[in-house]
């Protein structure tokens, strides 16, 4: 029960500190971003008015006064849900907007996710097995040299290829002329737009599981439970599957989550290759556009996931593996 | 064949063991011994490789005005030409020489990858060091839970959202924002293998001949961890230069310096896809992913060094 309590607390203090540190991030930098939005629908060079930084402050609710009253407002205005006006897409608010972009990164990220954990997970526990043959040579060379590849170049490639070259599958964005909805058209549209994009993610995110999971199943393998296992006469398939490679698993489920983190990272560069209408894509607007209330939601929002799926992982780690819960000081 | 990182005398019976210094430099070697470090590192095919090529790139930055055919922000040439005998790569939307832009862009990534991974490994070391000597304590309990924090947060977001509200998009900013949020693994690690070498007799000797706590973590346990430091360092190093391309290709890298990123971003910003310009697009991404392979061959090298298990086979 400690475990678990304690797993929960630190999810709690972790997003205290990222709430926290989301706070502070803008205000350790010069500049107000009234002014700066006023100098932006004004234009480079002309004068400021401090009327109208008033009334912009005013009108995107940025903070005044003190960093205490601002920090208690701010977290109040968070409890609220309340997390500003876009600048980008004034005046709709950056709930609003982010809701729009949600699923489609969703569905894009958790179809990929789980497809590239199931594939990297039975390649690494094969070339673990298989250790130092021809197959486990060419599958961790290759997964060293794909995993050094950059998402967005790998968007592009395809884009150029099988986009722009071969005009398999569109160029750009989310959905074509059809309006979103449940029918099979839209459907269709939309996996067609979605095809490419995935196919990106999917070249990378592999790659850490195949070499996590050889690891720890070479690991494994030379502990004496498989030894046990092979002396008992069992075939070599139960004690690859259901000895090996089943404990060797149980690291994956926390890397799992840990890796949510840097798979967002590679779906905002995949995203914006594509212009795909995610999440991703808002964020480099947001940093074009110099939208802070959407940019810091959104990463206030990313961070949240991670963190919210890496206490599901850590939990389900002990309910799993009762040595986790005794080996943790 | 025994460690050399980790018994510096190695085993009595073999003469020809020799002793490494601190620094890693081995005071002798030839091919009979293979304990030094560097033969240890050149035996293996992948590690040599990776030298290699990390040595190449080293020279083209080092040289890159000798060696780039033009000035890289030079935009008096045709645009969106082909390969030609002044061009030898093209020319960008703008009328820039495409190898002259590649030949400098390798200077950017490796002055990102050189001190983001310096300054990543140094607070990775210091937070690492003292939390794993002071385990269980109320200060490893802190730097454990402030590794942890970063550990879990999502590196590129944050970096985009760090480097994003800075007016200044210097290197030097990309290079601060990139190691304060990338040294938490690496700090981990190091807090392990120091739990591991803390209750060593060495250690033991050195607190009872009255030193103090730096000097003994600093002076006595790191020169144990020199092969895994180095194993650190190349690996920050080489998330600095992916992380360097990231930004840069969202908008966010130093515009008055050309790098790999931001050719990948001007290249795509200004539909050289659609156009079929696709030299200036590819070449930039192939010569990351080769610089990044090279420094993953060099680390699997280094990894020799310290697991000598993997030696064997």
């Amino acid at each position: 029960m400690k475990y678990f309590l304690r797993k929960i607390g630190f999810f709690l203090l972790t997003l205290w500190a990222v709430v926290t540190l989301n706070f502070l991030i803008p205000r350790l930098q010069p500049g107000d971003p009234a002014e700066l939005m006023v100098q932006k629908l004004a234009g480079k060079n002309a004068q400021l008015n401090l009327a109208q930084v008033r009334a912009m402050r005013a009108m995107l609710g940025t903070p005044h006064g003190s960093l205490w009253s601002q920090y208690w407002e701010y977290m109040g205005h968070l409890a609220h849900g309340d997390f500003g006006i876009s600048y980008t897409y004034f005046p709709y608010k950056v709930t609003d907007v982010i809701g729009q972009g949600l699923w489609w990164t969703l569905v894009l990220v958790a179809c990929t996710q789980i497809l590239s954990f199931v594939i990297g997970v039975m390649l690494g526990a094969y070339a673990a097995w298989r250790r130092n043959s021809r197959f486990d040579s060419i599958v961790t060379l290759g997964s060293t040299f794909v995993g050094t590849l950059q998402p967005f170049w790998i968007a592009l490639l395809l884009l150029y290829v099988f986009a722009y070259s071969l005009g398999w599958f569109p160029t750009s964005g989310g959905y074509s002329q059809s309006t979103p909805g449940w029918n099979l058209g839209f459907v269709y549209d939309a996996v067609s737009h979605a095809f490419l994009p995935a196919v990106a993610l999917m070249i990378v995110t592999p790659i850490g599981w195949i070499l996590g999971m050889r690891n720890t199943m070479i690991m494994n393998l030379g502990e004496d439970y498989i030894r046990l296992a092979k002396a008992k006469g069992l075939p070599d398939r139960t004690v690859a599957l259901r000895y090996a490679a089943r404990n060797a698993l149980l690291p994956s489920v926390t890397g799992f989550a840990l890796a949510l983190g840097g798979l967002l990272g590679g779906a905002i560069l995949v995203e914006t290759a594509f212009d795909y209408p995610g999440l991703g894509r808002l964020m480099g607007e947001a940093v074009a556009n110099k939208d802070y209330p959407l940019l810091q939601t959104l990463m206030l929002l990313t961070t949240t996931g991670v963190l919210i799926a890496n206490l599901i992982a850590d939990l389900l780690y002990g309910v799993l593996d009762p040595r986790a819960r005794r080996a943790e000081r | 064949m025994t460690t050399s990182g980790f018994t510096p005398a190695g085993a009595p019976d073999q003469a020809k063991n020799i002793e490494v210094d601190p620094e890693g430099t081995a005071k002798e070697a030839s091919t009979e011994r293979p304990e030094s470090w560097y033969s240890v590192i050149w035996s293996s095919k992948k590690a040599r490789v990776g030298v290699i090529t990390v040595g190449i790139f080293i020279l083209v930055a080092v040289f890159a005005p000798l060696i780039a055919p033009h000035d890289p922000t030079d935009s008096s040439f045709t645009p969106l030409m082909g390969p030609s005998g002044t061009n030898w790569l093209g020319t960008t939307t703008n009328g820039q020489d495409v190898a002259s832009q590649l030949v400098y862009g390798t200077r950017v990534s490796l002055i990102v990858g050189l001190f983001g991974g310096l300054i990543a490994t140094v607070i990775a070391l210091v937070v690492g060091m003292i939390s794993g000597y002071a385990e269980g304590t109320w200060l490893d309990d802190v730097l454990t839970f402030v590794t942890n924090v970063a550990l879990v947060i999502p590196v590129l977001p944050l970096i985009i959202t760090l480097v994003a509200y800075s007016s200044t998009r210097g290197v030097t900013l990309i290079i601060f924002v990139i190691a304060i949020t990338s040294w938490a693994g690496a700090a981990r690690a190091k807090r392990a293998q120091i739990i591991t070498l803390r209750n060593r007799d060495f250690v033991t000797a050195a607190k009872f001949s009255g030193e103090g706590t730096l000097r003994i973590v600093f002076r006595e346990i790191m020169p144990n961890m020199t092969s895994l430091v180095a194993a650190s360092f190349v690996g920050a190093a080489t998330g600095a230069i992916g992380a360097e391309a990231g930004l840069a290709v969202l908008g966010l890298g130093d515009n008055n310096q050309v790098s790999w990123g931001t050719m990948l971003y001007q290249s795509n910003a200004q539909g050289a896809i659609a156009q079929g310009l696709f030299i200036w697009v590819f070449a930039p991404g192939l010569l990351l992913a080769i610089l990044i392979t090279a420094m993953c061959f060099v680390n699997f090298g280094v990894d020799l060094l310290s697991n000598p298990h993997l030696r064997e086979d």
